[in-house]
């Protein structure tokens, strides 16, 4: 079976986001409801490539101070050791430790570099209108979508650490500033690919014909 | 502002817009367990369930319950040198929150803590609901929702942290995995499976709606198409 590839928004339909349904809106109006649930309708995620740009710098901006402040201090007697994501990755290789090691450092320094990079070459290749490789960057954007929530690891790694490492007065760990600086990234690059409309990416393919596999 | 208006449906709903690529198609029949992929883009479109709600209901209690056990017991301990002290999931958050980091703390709240609680709860009333004959407008309104909540809920990345603490930890002293631990590592599996035993279009497809004119309208055009009236 073969059938002329069409997207939804060519033949006047809005597919809702939330449950599926396809509708159309009044002649010439783009902003109706969902019949069904009532969710409001668009043809594309409203200014999706401006809202994701905003997000993607914003996460960028803040993965400096991520990096280079301390997200824990430990304090013995000896003084105050502030420790930043890097030297937890450091202080934790050692030849037994070292896959723990591996998670932190691709769980808090690949992923979320990757994923800034990453949304930042899809934006990119949308607001050029291109048309290659349309299969692998939905499929990059899905991959971003479901590894994202995985460097919020280290977020709960420190958390832990300084609530139980409360031996008064040998040693204590606290939170440091660094730890807010990489919440932020990680919540920020998790609503960059919320606004993202992965749509975009095949809007500038002309109609074509599909074959069924 | 006025309201928006609701949009006209069209009449065929196996008709649909790949939420990735647009591309219009029409769903095709399944079997139980089959899925049906965008043949463009290849994302799945739909799973169709073996009972879509009696299997989400029951992990969703099963998961309610291990909620209550992950959230109420200790989930680690450590002693050194004469010292012992352990913390639960909330305590976690209270240190941060305790220690300048307020807006850390309430997002590990948010993500280990309510998310979840909201996963679960959304859940037990979606399916609940959707038993009656015409699940009422509600129903959809929580399902519009849900993978939201799904999103946000972090379980199983908050079972890595604490198992990268607790190593972290052993270099220096000895550390307790409590009861709550292994709690949140049934609810990692019961989360999992419970979403993916769901089937969100079968619900859908029953909800009262918004405009409910307007399905009334439609459900007797498609009788009258049935029966073979001309329109």
């Amino acid at each position: 079976m073969s059938a002329p590839a069409v997207g939804a928004m060519r033949r006047g339909w809005q597919s809702c986001e939330a449950c599926g349904l396809l509708s159309r809106p009044a002649p010439g109006a783009d902003d109706g409801r969902c019949p069904r649930c009532g969710e409001d309708l668009a043809f594309r995620k409203r200014r999706s490539v401006e809202r994701t740009w905003a997000f993607v710098i914003a996460a960028a901006v803040c993965y400096v101070p991520a990096n280079v402040l301390p997200v824990m201090v430990t304090t013995t007697a000896a003084g105050s050791a502030p420790d930043t994501i890097m030297e937890g990755v450091i202080l934790l290789w050692s030849p037994t430790g070292w896959p723990l090691s591996l998670i932190v450092l691709v769980a808090s320094i690949m992923i979320p570099s990757a994923k800034i990079l990453a949304l930042a070459y899809l934006l990119v290749t949308v607001q050029r209108g291109s048309v290659a490789n349309n299969a692998e960057r939905v499929r990059l954007y899905r991959t971003v979508e479901l590894i994202g929530r995985w460097s919020m690891v280290d977020v709960f790694v420190d958390t832990f650490t300084a609530a139980l490492v409360q031996l008064q007065p040998l040693m204590a760990v606290e939170p440091g500033p660094g730890l807010f600086f990489f919440a932020a990234v990680v919540v920020l690059t998790m609503l960059a690919v919320e606004s993202f409309d992965p749509r975009l990416i095949w809007d500038a393919a002309p109609a074509e014909e599909v074959a069924h596999a | 502002m006025t309201a928006r208006p609701y949009n006209a449906p069209g009449s065929d709903s196996r008709l649909v817009g790949c939420p990735h690529c647009d591309l219009l198609q029409r769903l095709p029949a399944l079997a139980m367990g089959e899925a049906a992929r965008c043949p463009r883009c290849e994302k799945e479109l739909w799973r169709r369930r073996e009972d879509p709600l009696g299997r989400p209901l029951a992990l969703a209690i099963a998961a309610a319950i291990l909620y209550v056990v992950a959230n109420t017991s200790p989930m680690l301990g450590l002693s050194a040198v004469g010292h012992h002290a352990s913390t639960t999931l909330f305590g976690g958050a209270r240190h941060l929150w305790d220690n300048g980091q307020e807006i850390v703390a309430v997002l590990v709240l948010f993500t280990a803590v309510v998310a979840p609680a909201l996963q679960i709860g959304f859940m037990l009333a979606i399916v609940g609901g959707a038993r009656r004959p015409r699940p009422p407008h509600w129903v959809g309104t929580l399902l519009r929702h849900h993978p939201k909540t799904a999103t946000w809920s972090m379980i199983e990345v908050m079972i890595l942290g604490v198992l990268v603490a607790l190593i972290k930890i052993a270099d220096y002293a000895s550390v307790v995995a409590g009861p709550a631990l292994f709690a949140l590592g049934g609810l990692v599996v019961l989360l999992a499976a419970m979403q993916s035993a769901f089937d969100p279009r079968d619900v859908w497809a029953r909800v009262e709606w918004a405009d409910e004119a307007t399905r009334a309208a439609a459900e007797r055009a498609a009788l009258d198409a049935a029966a073979g009236v001309p329109s």
